[in-house]
């Protein structure tokens, strides 16, 4: 049983309007619990459409989007039921801030599951943790905290649900590199102390590479791939025809290998790059 | 469910009707609209409905898209055919039963009323099907300019109303996107109580006007930023100029409103 599975998922926007465009094109894919899937895709290749459909609120057209093996359409009414257990955080999710506190906004989501508010305030202060709010932020207003700090309240307003399953779409668009990396360590940790199942829409094959497991590409409205993130980043050239690029540091090691220096094309992180790079150079003061 | 909102929506399309000046569209629909009320015989308002059933088959817009533009409007249509049916005294009753009586004239009447309001959604809705808002707001600005010359702002108000119907798809996407965020932090819209429903409305409304005066202000840094400083003294990109349809357009209409502005006062 998947965590996440679809099956001959299409969607069509706007249709019996001159506006019809079909948006996901017949995607079938399974993904395992436990993963960190980068999502990957040009834009307009459907990215944002497709994992709308994890959370119901896109009805696929036509196909079937099933959640631990369960139809999430089988029975509509309950499809409110479904949001809390696959919690999505749209792109700039700071623009649903709302409330007049951080705290009232980030447990906005646990009360509508009608929890208790001794559980709500539980899971706001676990969520908060997650994320990097300090205590001192609770009670100011949402308005007033500086863009990266509104962008951790919003992804903490749906941690705060305890999703099995937290998606993600471009939660570091606009952001500064320290916001992003603070973004997206935080997310490793919640990811790696709850294992449950993230998904991350993401333009950046560094942050991919860096963050993610698996990784899953999108080109065109149809699924390219879902594989590890090694094999998909060794299709280098299908995805460069398609407009995406590998990651800096790997098109270094394809130049290098291409040179004739003894190093493997597959390094996708920096970390990885060092290891490779003493490796290499430590052989070469053994050969002289 | 905001995808209802279709008055004022553009249909693009490649029709002659599509490429027709928009100020003689303007004012042919304006005297098309008064004439309709110039008619007191539902006999002659065949005409009018047989003309716009062709004009909507020559701009190729699906009756789909009339329908739903007629549907907050059935309410008021009901209203008025009962009023006018059961209550406007004749002289020969057709029909009559308890309280109800129902006459010749009141019969006569709905089925002008009916007529007129259809027709004069379905004249008004095909301008804004087949007109784009910019190139509506340009005609209006156009033929309101000579009001210029008494100080009357033309050229504001036209920036302000292109900048509105600009605007609104915009906002409708916003708040669809809000919606959807917060639904899918469990917000139920869709069920409860009236108060209840009001109170989901708050989650939706605030980030929406945060976001409507956030990007009120980008626009105008950005129009001061190219040195926007009004109408005065500027040239368009797009001049407007007549064609043959336009012409053959505004005699067929012009022909058709005045025949029955005629008829309606002779009868
Ligand atoms: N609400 C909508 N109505 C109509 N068409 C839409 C809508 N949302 C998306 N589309 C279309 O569907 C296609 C896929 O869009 P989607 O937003 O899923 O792409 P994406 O991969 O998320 O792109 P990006 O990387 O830019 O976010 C695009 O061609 C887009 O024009
Ligand atoms: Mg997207």
């Amino acid at each position: 049983m998947y965590a996440i599975e679809a099956q001959n998922l299409t969607y069509t926007y706007g249709i019996k309007t001159p506006f019809e465009k079909t948006a996901i094109r017949d995607v079938s894919v399974q993904i395992p619990a436990g993963e960190f899937v980068g999502v990957i895709g040009h834009t307009g290749s459907g990215k944002s459409t497709l994992i709308q459909h994890i959370n119901g609120l896109l009805r696929p057209t036509s196909g079937k989007l099933l959640l631990n093996g369960k139809d999430i359409w089988e029975n509509p009414k309950e499809i409110r039921k479904v949001r809390f257990s696959a919690g999505l955080v749209f792109q700039y999710p700071e623009h649903q801030l709302f409330e007049t506190t951080v705290y009232k906004d980030i447990a906005f989501g646990p009360t509508n599951m009608g929890l208790s508010e001794e559980e709500v305030r539980l899971r706001v202060e676990e969520a908060a943790e997650f994320t990097g709010i300090s205590s001192a932020l609770m009670d100011q207003s949402p308005f007033e905290l500086s863009g990266g700090q509104k962008r951790r309240v919003a992804i903490a307003g749906v941690i705060a649900m305890r999703p099995e399953v937290l998606i993600l779409d471009e939660p570091t668009a606009g952001l500064d590199p320290r916001g992003r990396d603070k973004i997206l360590d935080r997310l490793r940790r919640y990811h790696q102390a709850q294992k449950n199942t993230v998904l991350l829409v993401s333009h950046s094959m560094e942050d991919v590479a860096e963050y993610c497991t698996s990784a899953l590409v999108m080109n065109r409205g149809t699924l390219f791939a879902y594989d590890t993130v090694e094999n998909v980043f060794c299709r280098t050239e299908e995805l460069e025809q398609m407009g995406l690029a590998i990651p800096a540091i790997t098109q270094v090691f394809h130049r290098l290998a291409a040179a004739g220096i003894p190093v493997s094309r597959n390094v996708f992180t920096m970390d990885a790059a060092k290891q490779a790079l003493s490796a290499a150079l430590e052989g070469r003061g053994r050969n002289a | 469910m905001l995808n209802d909102i279709t008055l004022g929506q553009y249909f693009p399309g490649n029709s002659p009707l599509h490429k027709m000046d928009p100020r003689i569209k303007i004012l042919l629909t304006v005297l098309f609209v008064v004439s309709l009320f110039l008619v007191s015989d539902p006999l002659f308002l065949i005409a009018p409905v047989i003309f716009i059933g062709i004009l909507y088959l020559i701009a190729r817009i699906p009756v789909r898209f009339l329908l739903k533009s007629l549907k907050p409007l059935i309410p008021i249509l009901i209203f008025t055919t009962v009023l006018n049916l059961f209550f406007l005294p004749g002289d020969v009753t057709l029909f009559s039963f308890w309280v109800i009586q129902i006459s010749d004239k009141g019969l006569l009447n709905a089925i002008l009323v009916l007529i007129r309001i259809v027709c004069l959604i379905a004249g008004s809705s095909l301008l804004t099907y087949t007109t784009s808002p910019i190139a509506l707001t340009d005609g209006i600005e156009r033929l309101l300019s000579p009001l210029g010359k008494l100080k009357f702002p033309v050229h504001d108000l036209a920036m302000m109303m292109s900048i509105a119907l600009r605007f609104i798809p915009t906002l409708i996407e916003e708040t669809e996107k809000i919606m959807s965020a917060q639904k899918a932090r469990g917000a139920d819209m869709e069920t409860g109580s009236l108060v209840q429903r009001a109170k989901a409305l708050v989650p939706i409304l605030i980030p929406l006007l945060v976001s409507a005066f956030r990007r009120a202000e980008e626009l105008a840094l950005a129009m001061e930023c190219r040195c926007y400083r009004g109408g005065e003294g500027r040239t368009r990109m797009k001049q407007l100029k007549l064609h043959l349809r336009d012409l053959w357009g505004s005699l067929i209409t012009v022909i058709l409103c005045g025949g029955m502005i005629a008829l309606g006062f002779l009868l």
